[in-house]
């Protein structure tokens, strides 16, 4: 009896501690979420300094959005870039973060080669993006090296062709953001007991086993977290290619996202269209990360 | 990492580690070599003039360095108040995401209550929203509750994480055990304290690293804090940056714009170094589960 | 690729409360109603502005450059610090919002839609604008008449047409002014020039690209001379300038007859290596700067010579004095700043004498011109400027442009402009590259455009 009381007013704790966030959460974001979602089902927009609308439309504006057809274009293009940044990265960092964590390879150096790697994360996407430009001018030190070593007889215009620009978004993307997945991994990894690697190495077991057998089931919460968020992180994939291309998603939209999609409604204050659109890409990324966390937990059962 | 235990007896073993070791030194040099390139032509387009900016990419520096950083002091924008705007800001963020995150973490983590597995899946769903959707109606609200141009509004909400919050109740997950905290409260420990005392240290390397990513996130922040403050003094780096590249014709200078780039990154990469000591070397939990 | 804090860009540019911006926008239409109509029978009529009552006079802008203007040149203005200044008892506030990703105009927007509600000390006395979107807060209530301030005409009859035309609403209310006249033309490189046309002399080559047929003409002798002309984005705001009708016309996006020609003389030109498709301000744009780039000219107002060329830099074209100037093929212009009066300014005299001082009194106007290089917007002070030498330019190898200017100046006619037309023109170019590039046909294109302006500006249709 007195135990049970006890843990009660433990437990009690769980919701004090969730006041700030539950506060924090309702005044700054609920209300704005809450009027999101009410105004998808308004036209409601402005041109120039004049206001039209809210006028309740119904549904009128998920049809219309469903109807031009364009959604799946932009999904599809969200999901290529981002399936051709995050490969790479996740395994870049997996690699990373199994050499670091490796006893029998003694690397030298780590402390530096773990600090350069977030490294670039620091600069901020327009300042990167400039030097982008740059360097992937016509005239640009890349085009001039292919044409030197006589890969290319003339320039080739990277920003002008439909794969190069992906390629060169996801570049950005991924080396923007691979050191960041690394650290996620290293720091999960630093959790893990060193005694453990240790005394698998003593029992004979080689690094590829260590990786598998210890290494990434006692990874996995952190490895959840990874896809999950990179793959939320994906579909709002936003500020690389809004920049890399001028807002554009050119040529003819082969790299436009859906919240650069998004983007575009938000010119006009177009609450009504935007809204709708958030709406369908929130009930699109919970499918999809809901996909993603029963898989894994399902596995770790 | 136990450098001192090699016990490989067998000489195939010793060479397939041997090659092993120079690929992951080959790789690691290539992708450093990436990793610092880009701060390399940072650095040499900082020493540029606006003249020579607009010849393109070398990678020799040039003699303007100091010319530029006269022109950036002595110019109109009050860059120290910036950076030390763009610091405060970024501290306090990273502190309140870290801390109270943490605290919404071990909540769900530790104790058992009814609203416990709706409140994790309510926070993950908060995850998903996309941030651009609420951060329209933000701004309005800002302007309701008179918040217009103070530094609340770019602070405060980062209590509310969801991010961070994830994170940190994946890393309890796989490295706080419960028995820890019975424990504690065996020993007398109040709830409270038990959190700040005990827990908080444990989680370092998770702090360390949300911390962060939450600071590089404030501090490379542009479209909300250029629409909240609006008075010169208060405002933080990213916008004297936008400022300087808006210049009018007589005042435009690329070299300024890169010189400011480059003086804004000093400090991240300054409070990033003292960060990741506690990630690649932290508190390892080993010790505390045997 | 974390879930990171995006760059909030943009988003945030739904800024308004929806119950604000309704309640806002009617009741400025209503206190304003009566202001225009006493205007309406044109602007001949002049009213006395109400006393000055405020003791904050708050600017909005974008950048520093009215405020060193100020700063400069008007009479008992004093600096207190980078963003503060006192006239006389007033405190002059300058609140400067960068242009990037639309922030100033999102700003803006706000800012005056909460004029009325506004605090004394809060309320805009002045904005600026640029010509690009000046009629989406001139044909507003938001923005004074100038009849209003107690600026008549006459005041202003120094100025260029064009200048007024931007900023005339759709009643024919003036509600601007601006001390640039940014009038343009063709800027050649005169070696390229002697190679093809064997004379650099400025009236001479504008002979050889006096209209468009004779331009494509000289630009395929540019192209077999191993030169390119320039970029198809340095002709357009020529062609777009000067076009027959406005991009909306009855609620429907109209792509005019001009700008179609831009499209079909662009990509015959792009087919032939004569024009390429280099973003204005790139690294491959610039190249031309230089002699190796093999650049045959640009198209540019008078700030285009000292910002745009290089001529502090060793080995440029300007350097040594290499370019040229001329009118091209049609009268246009390029950039300016617009000075308004927000309505509900409580410093209307002030803000009068602001106007009156910097963009009618011609000291001042000279002293811009000869201190900041501006093409001033006077038709006096230019032809002063073209009639003596001090108007000679040692980056045009000692050519005085002053006349080609003033001359440009009064033959742009800017009748045609919407309020669409800075979302149009962006779109227009942005679309139009993909068919130049080879990644669309013209078909193709044109239907992006018209995608992309429906989402621009939802009142619009496009079929």
């Amino acid at each position: 009896m007195n135990k049970k009381s006890k843990v009660v007013r433990y437990n009690k704790w769980g919701y004090i501690f969730l006041i700030p966030f539950i506060v924090t959460y309702v005044v700054f974001q609920l209300v704005p979420l809450v009027s999101t979602v009410y105004n998808s089902f308004f036209e409601n927009y402005r041109s120039g300094l004049t206001q039209i609308g809210p006028n309740f439309v119904g549904l009128q504006n998920y049809v219309t959005i469903i109807q031009n057809g364009d959604l799946p274009t932009y999904f599809a293009n969200t999901m290529i870039m981002w399936v051709m940044c995050f490969v790479p990265q996740i395994i870049i960092s997996l690699l990373l973060g199994a050499w670091f964590t490796d006893p029998s390879l003694r690397l030298k150096c780590q402390q530096f080669f773990k600090t350069v790697i977030y490294l670039p994360n620091l600069i901020m996407a327009s300042a990167f993006a400039m030097l982008f430009f740059t360097l992937f001018a016509d005239s640009g030190p890349i085009n001039s090296m292919l044409m030197q070593i006589g890969v290319l007889d003339e320039a080739y215009k990277f920003m002008s062709n439909v794969w190069s620009v992906r390629t060169l978004i996801a570049t950005m993307n991924c080396l923007m953001w691979f050191g960041n997945t690394t650290i996620l991994l290293m720091a999960g990894m630093m959790g893990i007991d060193t005694s453990l690697f240790e005394a698998a190495q003593v029992d004979g077991a080689t690094a590829t086993q260590i990786f598998y057998r210890i290494t990434l089931p006692l990874l996995k919460p952190i490895l959840v977290y990874v896809m999950i968020t990179s793959l939320i992180g994906g579909l709002q994939l936003f500020d690389v290619p809004q920049i890399l291309t001028n807002g554009t998603g050119d040529p003819m939209r082969s790299s436009m996202t859906l919240i650069m999609y998004l983007n575009k409604h938000l010119y006009s204050k177009n609450f009504g269209l935007g809204g709708a659109l958030s709406v369908i890409l929130f009930i699109v990324t919970g499918i999809l990360s809901l996909i993603v966390y029963k898989i894994t937990v399902k596995e770790e059962d | 990492m136990a450098a001192n235990n090699s016990k490989a007896g067998q000489t195939d073993k010793c060479a397939s580690v041997h090659v092993r070791r120079v690929i992951a030194y080959i790789v690691l040099i290539l992708i450093s070599f990436l990793c610092l390139f880009w701060f390399y032509v940072l650095f040499i387009n900082a020493t540029r003039s606006n003249a020579e900016l607009g010849g393109g990419f070398t990678p020799v520096p040039s003699n303007h360095f100091i010319e530029n950083w006269t022109n950036l002091k002595n110019g109109t924008l009050p860059i120290f108040n910036g950076m030390l705007n763009s610091l405060i800001i970024s501290v306090l963020t990273a502190t309140l995401a870290t801390y109270f995150s943490t605290m919404t973490a071990y909540a769900i983590h530790a104790y058992q209550f009814k609203a416990k597995k709706f409140m994790f899946t309510f926070i993950l769903m908060v995850m998903m929203i996309p941030t651009q959707v609420t951060a329209l109606g933000f701004i309005q609200l800002i302007g309701k509750m008179g918040l217009d141009n103070t530094a609340i509004p770019l602070i405060v909400p980062a209590i509310a994480s969801p991010a961070v919050f994830f994170y940190m109740k994946q890393y309890m997950d796989s490295t706080l055990p419960l028995s820890l905290i019975e424990a504690a409260r065996i020993d007398g420990s109040g709830e409270f304290k038990t959190f700040n005392q005990i827990v908080l240290p444990l989680m370092k390397p998770a702090i360390a690293v949300q911390a962060i990513f939450s600071f590089v996130a404030s501090w490379n922040n542009y479209f909300t804090p250029a629409l909240v403050l609006h008075e010169d003094k208060k405002k933080t780096l990213p916008i004297l940056i936008a400022q300087l590249r808006a210049a009018d014709w007589l005042k435009f200078d690329m070299g300024q714009v890169y010189m400011m780039i480059a003086f804004s990154i000093f400090p991240v990469i300054i409070v990033y170094l003292i960060l990741s000591r506690h990630i690649v070397s932290g508190v390892t939990l080993g010790s505390v589960k045997g | 690729m974390k879930k990171r804090v995006i760059s909030f860009l943009a988003i945030a540019t739904m800024t308004a409360s929806m119950f604000a911006a309704c309640g806002g926008a009617d009741t400025a239409t209503e206190t304003t109603g009566t202001a225009s109509d006493a205007a309406e029978g044109g602007s001949s009529e002049v009213a006395t502005p109400a006393e000055d009552t405020g003791t904050v006079l708050n600017i909005q802008c974008w950048n520093e450059e009215f405020k060193s203007r100020v700063t400069d040149h008007y009479p008992g203005y004093e600096e207190v610090d980078a963003t503060h200044g006192k006239i006389g008892d007033v405190d002059v506030v300058w609140n400067i919002t960068p242009s990037d990703d639309n922030a100033y105009q999102n700003h803006l927007d706000e800012a005056l839609l909460n004029q009325e509600n506004a605090s004394a000390d809060d309320k805009v006395d002045i904005f600026l604008v640029e010509a690009d979107y000046a009629l989406k807060y001139v044909d507003q209530p938001y923005t004074m008449t100038m009849a209003d301030l107690g600026i008549s005409d006459s005041d202003l009859s120094d100025q260029y047409k064009y200048t007024q035309d931007i900023v005339t609403d759709s009643n024919g209310n003036l509600k601007g002014s601006s001390w640039q006249a940014c009038s343009a033309g063709l800027i050649y490189n005169r070696e390229a020039a002697k190679e093809v046309l064997g004379t650099d002399d400025p009236t001479e080559v504008q002979a050889a690209v006096a209209d468009w047929d004779k331009y494509n003409e000289t630009a395929a002798k540019v192209a077999d001379a191993g030169y390119t002309m320039c970029s198809v984005n340095d002709t357009y705001r020529v062609y777009s300038n000067n076009v027959s009708g406005k991009w909306v016309q009855d609620g429907k996006v109209v792509v005019d007859k001009n700008i179609d020609k831009w499209v079909d003389d662009s990509m015959a030109l792009v087919e032939s290596k004569a024009e390429d498709t280099d973003d204005l301000w790139g690294d491959d744009w610039g190249k031309g700067k230089l002699p190796e780039g093999k650049v045959f000219c640009y198209f540019g107002p008078a700030w285009f010579f000292n910002f745009s060329l290089d001529a502090d830099k060793e080995g440029t074209i300007a350097n040594k004095g290499g370019w040229g100037f001329c009118e091209g093929p049609q009268s246009y212009y390029w950039g300016g700043t617009w000075i308004c009066a927000a309505t509900g300014t409580d410093n209307p005299n002030l803000v009068k004498d602001i106007i009156l001082t910097m963009t009618t009194d011609k000291t001042v106007l000279k002293d811009i011109a000869q201190k900041d290089s501006d093409c001033v917007n006077s038709k006096s002070v230019l032809a002063e400027l073209a009639a003596d030498d001090s108007g000679n330019l040692d980056i045009l190898g000692g050519q005085n442009p002053y006349e080609q200017l003033a001359a440009g100046a009064e033959g742009i006619d800017l009748s045609n402009l919407s309020a669409y037309d800075q979302g149009c023109n962006e779109e227009f170019q942005n679309a139009m590259k993909n068919y130049f590039e080879g990644n669309a046909t013209k078909d193709e294109a044109l239907d992006m455009f018209k995608k992309a302006i429906v989402e621009k500006y939802p009142d619009v249709t496009a079929e």
